[in-house]
């Protein structure tokens, strides 16, 4: 019994954590564009460390 | 990848020009508080991973721009950037020059969506913590907690539900309220009722130490339903933002030239009668007008439906929304904005309006039956138990527990879930649902009315063949094509594939183009430019000759050819037993072909809108509920009066408003395919209403006599929610087969292509 009466606040505690880390990405706009995330893995940035080296990048236009 | 080069699907279009206007598009930006400034613009042919890179890159290359990120979702990219470094028109011109078509957005349509949907949003998942972590302790309750715990459980459950519930209950609250101040029952009166009345008797046995809370059941009913709610509102939106991003092709301002000869551009409602504008080629005629000076020819295949481009010269008259094609013109207009070919259109929708207004969508026909029924249900269970026993506390309990138990969670369920898992295969197929009502309605259809022109044909013309002179003649006419963006131009272009250009030949508006030689004098053009007689040849196509040294020497025929997909749809659309009509704006002549050749019975000619309106009503008064399928100005009026419509995205802009549906992938199968999914949506909400039913059968009974356990209300409303939701998962399932195949036309390689290939 006792354990609960710590266990149980923390379990509140940790699910309080989720909901919140949930709504502030929300506002961050991290769910704007859940398409174009998965798209952009495609992508080389400039900065790569080995870019334009990949078969996506041979056709410019 | 294919995918990748839109400008060669969108061809020579002139409608695609881009916003180019400085000051239109910098009223458009919102600052940001360091002085820079923030525009967002549709780019509605993003659709791959190298367009993203393309498009910013291109931005981001420019001086002024701060920062520029596409959106894939929505199809639009957002730029920062700061106007003192260069102009907004620069912007547009950098996504042009990679081959993007690009639009501002209209800004009448942004009101408070984001509002509504990050309320949503939020309120699921506060309600999602507190179901999961009150259904933690119930767990524990269920397995036999000491009375102790059992209270301390209840008491912490309460502290989380209740607030929970206070927040996110709030979109069912409201709109129960509203329905209750209209006098009215919806689906969220007795939602919002076993919620409420849940957590109070929750809240009261808590107080008395009993053994049963409902705190469990209370808060996943809401989860459930805010995820049904939540789904909802993401496909209208998403088909909303997509119809929006296509809002921007009709003008917004004029060149006005002024009487010292000066060039101003004026918004379009500040054009009055009698001022003198400038149309050059490939811009569309934003109000009535009387031409004063010029020679060109004017596209009316939106407008009036007919195939043909009409020659225009002095004193001719031009109606609003019609596309001047190879010359400038200046023109004199007779009627202000609001009094146009275009707003007459308006009125005509305005006053058939009425028709739809009248459906009721099938939930809530459920509701009207079910929220009565369930309430005099629980009235009785409360009266028989409290004469019964005498124990008016039990009464109550058992009322509730009626109402717990009946709320019509599956129900409310059973038909949006459906709407959202069709909706988005509709997506996927290029096709977007105005809302679910849509969806009930077409799949209730007993007659398909066509538009012709742009609808069952490509609404431009195509090379037919050359009917006169030597075939040799048929490159050199090609070659002289080349220089000009005429329809007919095109066409004989796109068939021939000239290798190279006459050089120096150049067009002369509203009659050909000419081209000087070694040989002489080379024409391609009209009859009377070619000396030519056309009655030589009497056909009801268009035909354009070539001449050298005023020598007619061959002639060529052009027609606005059938889509190779519409035999196909008619005959598919035949087979479910349906009843065709062509409603046509055309000439007889031109469109008597084109019915014959599908196969149409029932075909008509030569109608105003408003005669379209009066068949369409003719069809009602006969008991028949219709589906319009067009694309014009002049069918829009048509496109609202009807039982349920749909439209090409590269309609008129007051057409695609008025359509329920619209095709971005310029292929008619786009018909039978929304229609076959209507009816398979129309039976998985009949099965899950009957799901639901069959659920109360059993669970009713039990909540009468009082024999409902907390575990057994929250088991039986999470199976029935999920049975309803998997069976509506089924149409995604079952429908592979059916989805309409790939035209001719079509890049092939299994993107989505929304380029209304014109």
């Amino acid at each position: 019994m006792s354990s609960v009466l710590f266990l149980i606040p923390i379990a509140l505690f940790l699910g309080l954590l989720g909901l919140g880390a949930f709504l502030w990405s929300l506002r961050a706009g991290q769910y704007d564009d859940l398409e174009g995330a998965a798209r952009r893995i495609l992508n080389d940035d400039d900065d790569g460390p080995e870019n334009d080296k990949s078969p996506q990048n041979n056709k410019s236009d | 990848m294919t995918c990748c080069a839109p400008g060669v699907e969108a061809g020579v279009d002139a409608l695609s020009t881009p916003e180019t206007d400085d000051e239109t598009l910098l009223a458009n930006t919102h600052e940001l508080k360091n002085g820079s400034r923030q525009l967002e613009l549709a780019v509605p042919d993003i659709n791959c991973a190298a367009c993203i890179t393309n498009i910013e890159s291109a931005l981001e290359k420019l001086e002024m721009v701060e920062n520029a990120r596409v959106n894939f979702s929505t199809k639009r990219v957002r730029i920062t950037f700061s106007p003192d470094k260069g102009r907004p028109s620069d912007l547009t011109k950098a996504i042009v020059s990679k081959g993007y078509r690009t639009f501002l957005l209209d800004p009448d349509l942004d009101a408070n969506k984001d509002k509504t949907l990050s309320h949503l949003v939020r309120a699921l998942a506060v309600s999602g913590f507190a179901a999961a972590n009150i259904m933690l302790f119930s767990v524990s309750i269920w397995s036999g907690a000491e009375p102790v715990t059992r209270d301390l459980f209840h008491w912490i459950s309460a502290l989380i539900a209740v607030p929970a519930v206070a927040y996110a209950g709030q979109p069912f609250f409201r709109s129960a309220a509203r329905a209750l101040r209209h006098g009215a029952l919806n689906m969220d009166v007795p939602i919002s009722l076993a919620v409420l009345l849940a957590l109070a008797l929750s809240v009261f046995e808590t107080l008395n130490h009993s053994a049963h809370a409902y705190f469990d059941a209370a808060v996943s009913l809401l989860f459930f339903l805010l995820i049904g709610r939540t789904l909802d509102y993401l496909m209208r939106e998403k088909a909303r933002g997509a119809v929006r991003n296509l809002a921007r092709l009709a003008p917004r301002s004029a060149l006005q030239i002024l009487e010292d000869g000066r060039r101003e551009q004026i918004a379009l409602n500040e054009i009055r009668p009698g001022m003198q504008l400038l149309i050059a080629a490939g811009e569309r005629v934003p109000v009535d007008a009387e031409v004063v000076e010029g020679l060109s020819e004017v596209d009316l295949s939106l407008v009036t439906g007919e195939s043909v481009p009409e020659q225009v010269s002095e004193h001719s008259n031009l109606l609003a929304g019609t596309t001047n094609l190879s010359g400038a013109l200046t023109i004199r207009a007779t009627r202000p904005a609001t009094d146009s070919f275009l707003a007459r259109m308006i009125g005509l929708m305005a006053a058939a309006e009425g028709s739809k207004a009248g459906y009721k969508r099938i939930a809530d026909r459920a509701a009207a039956v079910y929220a009565p029924a369930v309430h005099l249900l629980a009235l009785g269970t409360f009266l028989g138990w409290g004469f019964a026993s005498g124990n008016w506390h039990t009464a109550t309990v058992n009322a509730i527990a009626v109402l717990i138990i009946t709320c019509p969670c599956a129900l409310a369920l059973a038909v949006p879930i459906v709407h959202v898992v069709a909706s988005g295969r509709l997506f996927e197929h290029g096709i977007m649902m105005r809302d679910g009502a849509a969806l009930e309605r077409l799949s209730e259809i007993t007659r398909v009315a066509f538009d012709k022109t742009g609808t069952l044909t490509r609404g431009q013309p195509t090379f037919i063949g050359q009917i006169f002179g030597p075939p040799e003649l048929l490159q050199r006419a090609a070659s002289l094509a080349l220089t000009s963006r005429h329809p007919f131009s095109s066409a004989l272009v796109v068939a021939v594939k000239p290798a190279n250009s006459m050089e120096n030949a150049r067009e002369i508006p509203g009659l050909g183009i000419e081209a000087t030689n070694q040989d002489g004098v080379w024409r391609l053009g009209r009859a009377d430019f070619c000396h030519a007689s056309d009655s030589l040849i009497s056909t009801s196509d268009s035909t354009v000759w070539l001449s050298l040294d005023d020598m007619p020497l061959a002639a060529f025929t052009f027609a606005d050819q059938v889509r190779p997909e519409a035999k196909h749809t008619i005959s598919t659309l035949l087979a479910n037993n349906l009843k065709l009509s062509l409603l046509s704006g055309d000439r007889e002549a031109a469109g008597r072909r084109v019915a014959n050749s599908i196969g149409f019975e029932d075909a008509r000619f030569d109608l105003t809108p408003e005669q379209k309106l009066a068949a369409l009503d003719e069809f009602k008064g006969n008991g028949e509920k219709v589906l319009m399928v067009g694309d014009g100005l002049n069918d829009a009026p048509a496109l609202r009066a009807a039982y349920v419509s749909m439209a090409p995205s590269s309609a008129a802009d007051i057409g695609r408003n008025a359509a329920d549906f619209i095709y971005t992938r310029d292929n008619l199968n786009a018909v039978p395919f929304a229609l076959d999914l209507a009816k398979r949506s129309a039976r998985a909400v009949q099965q899950n209403f009957a799901l639901s039913l069959a659920y109360n059968f059993i669970a009713v009974p039990l909540a009468v006599t009082g024999n409902v356990t907390p575990l057994i209300a929250a088991l039986a409303m999470s199976t029935s929610s999920i049975l309803v939701t998997l069976n509506a998962l089924r149409l995604r399932l079952a429908s592979k087969a059916t989805a309409p195949a790939p035209t001719t036309t079509s890049t092939g390689s299994g993107q989505q292509n929304t380029v209304p290939a014109q």
